[in-house]
């Protein structure tokens, strides 16, 4: 019970802010915020109309209420829709970003400098809204691949962003899709040449730093023919006691034998031991495959007060193949209403779904899922296994799965199991000299192996530090 | 004729049932008749757009004009009927004909626990049905409170403490071609005082050509250490529709089996609630589902573990051939503090037809952390190799997809205590399948 109390009272480890002069919009949401947004980017007229039809289309819109959770509604209008930080002037090289704003992601973890020169691995930061750097553009360049930020895909590539944006997620999607494609100030953008293998992980981290402002990001992933692309994306945000609005979108586009490997460690803050602020995570992400192509989500969810998140694959092409692979980590007062689509529409697709889900304190998770084997989808293969591991008797671990075949030749399997941490696995292990502690970490790191090993690899040390921080002691 | 006139028949149809009761609607029954009527009036029948009838439609079925009343006993040959019951052996049988209760081809007993109708039961076991009556049934389903509003006849079945019957139950309704389309509303009432037992096999069974719609609702009270066998045999014509509710509410150390077989019918829903309200108590639950063209099952069992120590163990079996569609939603809740529950669920689908669908949802609801609870789901083919197997020894594709296919179905009918029943289902089952194994069961 004393390490219960310990956890309950352990520290978001992200929770400061950054005191960056940012540039902000008034609170609420109408045409005219649409206009500011759209003019401070120096949008092109045919952007401009796309957020104002997709703003029309969510006044329409009701609020979801089917997910397993339950949360005080946001008031869209007083939330603010736009914060940039001042620094507006183009960046070259690191020196020359805000020395504050790279304080930020020292103690966030993630060194530039280091991640630039050790790992290679080129970031696109996008701090309250707005895409900060990209490093590693030029080399990237030199093989054809764009890596830059949504503002600038739309100024200098807009003939990709028409054909592309909203395809895959419509902008009449749900009500946090149209609300994102009316009022989302930036996001990465990203586009790999016919035939192209991208030699470095393409990374994204968000951070939400203004109070009361919501992050709206929207990213485009697109893969050509034969190329291969693993993408990143980190998110934090400091420690506020209204909750922040999060509602993202994220579309990838898969070519004929493509392959797009999408990695996600997402750490929000969660509110306090009371319940009280945190972050709303109500994201969008789908991507479509084409022929003998293959999209992979990865996803370690340990942050956020209610997540409402189900990335998902349609599998068009022939023998294209989708894969998601979950760890969703609950504590406190936490929700989580996560899961997958797996949409079979080719012949010989194949997916593969491994949610694991780790509830602890007084929260919630939920595994939500859906496998549909259309029509003419023969020869189709899935297979889930989703998970439950419960610590202490006030959570609840909740699965929703919806298995829906229509072909006579498709496979399909599905498994899930609910337990918690085996007794006689702890007392092999503190008999062998293991402290409780450590033994939960161990077993823990054990049974989201499937998932971690996913990762790559700055990633998958994070992502263990991360399990071991939001789980600290949740076993008395 | 349209959903809504069907609704609004029903409504009037209320009317002229209150009316024909007299003094009776003063009771407390009534009251309750009436307030699942309001409640049926207001929610109209379930739509697709409501989520537990996602994936069945019963807009086919609710089109027809049914008759609300029925008429009184229709002769019926027992000789032409027999089939239908398991005549091997001695049964208690309560028989119902076009919904009345037929006292000719019924068997009833009073001596030492009772089997007769519910509207007996009203008459005579004031007491009992007042104190069950609507106690387990889920009212807040629309299919639920217009049973409820037209609650009037039934099996009723009590077990006396101790009591153990000394032969099985055979519950039946007929319907026959003379009746017209029928709108059938049963209510069974069973229960079982402590340390009883009793076996029950309960059958919907239309001899004519006529659109017959069921809406039957069972509440059975198992009270601590009795034990009951539940089996469902639904083999009817391809114009009959049935959607049956059945709660189950059991004590301390109770055990309860149940079976479902729905090899025939146009359409099959079956809700099956299962609530533990005692400690250590055991339930199984199983279903085979074996169809053809144009038919239709939908199976939601909820098992709802409100205190520790008990055992559930779910196994739902499903072959499809044609253009039939399978549905399966199975709900397993472990409320908070029903700790060392051990909660098992398994759904096995066979998809044999082009046209055929299946649609399966295993649904964990999990607030207690000391508790084991699994769910298994596939959905796929006949294995290959194995098939190759038995046609490298010389036996044809038809008989081998069979004998594969059979013992599928044998896991589910093998768990039936009864052994005339378990013959007369493998003997239906070789039939569906088209083959003669000539095998002595």
């Amino acid at each position: 019970m004393e390490i219960l109390d310990k956890i309950t009272k352990s520290d978001y480890k992200y929770g400061f802010t950054t005191d960056i002069e940012s540039d902000k919009a008034p609170n609420g949401i109408n045409e005219d915020i649409i206009r500011l947004i759209s003019s401070k980017k120096n949008e092109p007229e045919w952007m401009l109309q796309w957020r104002l039809e997709a703003f029309a289309i969510w006044q329409e819109m009701k609020e979801p209420e089917w997910a397993n959770v339950t949360y005080k509604k946001p008031d869209f209008n007083a939330i603010s829709y736009y914060s940039a930080p001042k620094s507006k002037k183009v960046l070259d090289s690191l020196d020359e970003v805000d020395p504050e704003l790279l304080k930020t992601f020292a103690k966030l973890g993630i060194s530039l400098d280091e991640q630039k020169r050790l790992s290679g691995v080129a970031i696109d930061i996008v701090v309250d809204s707005v895409s900060v750097k990209t490093t590693f553009k030029a080399k990237l360049a030199e093989l054809g691949i764009i890596f830059c930020s949504m503002t600038e895909a739309i100024h200098e590539h807009p003939e990709l962003v028409q054909k592309y944006l909203g395809r895959v997620v419509p902008r009449t999607d749900n009500f946090y899709a149209a609300l994102n494609s009316a009022v989302f100030t930036d996001g990465s953008f990203c586009f790999i040449p016919k035939g192209v293998r991208c030699p470095m992980e393409l990374s994204t981290y968000f951070r939400i730093n203004e109070s009361g402002t919501g992050q709206f990001e929207r990213t485009l992933v697109i893969a050509d023919e034969d190329s291969y692309v693993s993408y990143l994306e980190g998110c934090t945000a400091p420690m506020r006691d209204e909750n922040q609005l999060h509602a993202a979108v994220v579309e990838l586009f898969a070519m004929d034998g493509a392959e797009i490997k999408y990695s996600t460690v997402q750490n929000w803050y969660p509110g306090d031991v009371n319940g009280l602020g945190g972050v709303f995570n109500f994201v969008t992400k789908r991507g479509i495959c084409e022929r003998n192509a293959k999209i992979s989500w990865t996803q370690v969810e340990t942050g956020s007060a209610v997540t409402w998140k189900y990335p998902s694959c349609i599998l068009k092409g022939e023998n294209s193949v989708g894969e998601f692979y979950s760890v969703a980590v609950t504590n406190n007062y936490q929700q989580a209403d996560t899961g997958t689509k797996m949409i079979h529409l080719g012949k010989n697709t194949k997916s593969t779904i491994i949610s694991k889900g780790i509830c602890a304190g007084k929260s919630n998770g939920s595994y939500r899922g859906l496998v549909k084997i259309g029509p003419r989808a023969d020869n189709a293969r899935n297979f889930s296994q989703c998970d439950s591991l419960l610590m202490g008797d006030g959570c609840g671990s909740h699965t929703f799965p919806y298995i829906e075949i229509a072909n006579k030749s498709a496979q399909v399997e599905h498994e899930a199991a609910t337990s918690k941490i085996g007794e006689d696995q702890l007392f092999y292990c503190n008999q062998r000299g293991i402290p409780t502690e450590e033994a939960i970490a161990l077993i823990v790191n054990g049974y989201c192996k499937d998932v971690l090993s996913q990762l790559p690899m700055e990633f998958a040390v994070e992502a263990q530090k991360l399990l071991a921080v939001s789980l600290e002691g949740s076993v008395g | 004729m349209s959903v809504e006139l069907l609704a609004d028949k029903l409504s009037s149809s209320f009317i002229v049932f209150e009316n024909e009761l007299n003094g009776e609607t003063k009771t407390d029954l009534h009251r309750i008749r009436r307030e699942s009527m309001e409640l049926f009036e207001k929610k109209g029948f379930p739509s697709i757009r409501h989520e537990d009838w996602k994936y069945t439609s019963l807009k086919p079925v609710l089109k027809h004009d049914y008759k609300v009343f029925h008429k009184g006993d229709q002769a019926l040959d027992f000789s032409d009927i027999k089939k239908f019951f398991i005549h091997d052996i001695d049964t208690h049988k309560i028989v119902f004909v076009n919904g009345v209760y037929s006292s000719w081809l019924s068997e009833t007993t009073h001596q030492g626990y009772d089997v007769c109708t519910f509207s007996a039961a009203l008459r005579r076991h004031r007491d009992v049905t007042d104190r069950y009556f609507s106690k387990a049934a889920d009212n807040s389903s629309a299919m639920v409170a217009l049973n409820t509003a037209f609650a009037q006849e039934g099996a009723y079945i009590r077990m006396t403490k101790g009591a153990s019957a000394i032969k099985p139950v055979e519950i039946i309704h007929f319907t026959t071609e003379e009746a017209g389309s029928l709108l059938n509303q049963p209510r069974n009432l069973i229960v079982l005082e402590e340390g009883s037992d009793v076996q029950i096999i309960e059958r919907h069974q239309s001899l004519g050509s006529k659109p017959v719609f069921t809406n039957s609702v069972s509440e059975i009270f198992v009270h601590a250490n009795a034990s009951l066998e539940l089996y469902r045999v639904q083999n009817d014509a391809n114009t009959a529709s049935i959607v049956d509710h059945t709660s189950i509410q059991q004590h301390r150390d109770s055990r309860v089996r149940t079976a479902v077989f729905s090899l025939g019918g146009k359409l099959m829903r079956n809700d099956l609630n299962i609530a533990f309200l005692g400690e250590n108590a055991e339930a199984h639950l199983d279903g085979l589902t074996l169809l053809d063209d144009g038919q239709h099952a939908d199976h939601h069992t909820r098992v709802d573990h409100r205190v520790p120590h008990c055992n559930s163990f779910e196994m739902y079996k499903g072959i499809y051939d044609g253009n039939s569609k399978g549905v399966f939603n199975g709900q397993i809740m472990v409320r908070p503090h029903a700790q060392k529950t051990n909660a098992f669920q398994q759904n096995n689908n066979i998809i044999l037809g082009e046209k055929a669908s299946v649609d399966t949802k295993p649904q964990l609801e999990i607030f207690a952390d000391d508790v084991k609870c699994s769910h298994g789901c596939t959905v796929g083919q006949l294995d290959d190799e194995a098939l190759f197997y038995l046609r490298s020894r010389g036996i044809p594709e038809h008989e081998a997809k069979a004998l594969l296919l059979y013992a599928i179905g044998d896991e589910v009918i093998g768990k039936v205590r009864l052994k005339e029943l378990r013959n007369r289902l493998h003997k239906l089952m070789a039939k569906k399948l088209n083959v003669d194994f000539q095998m002595e069961i």
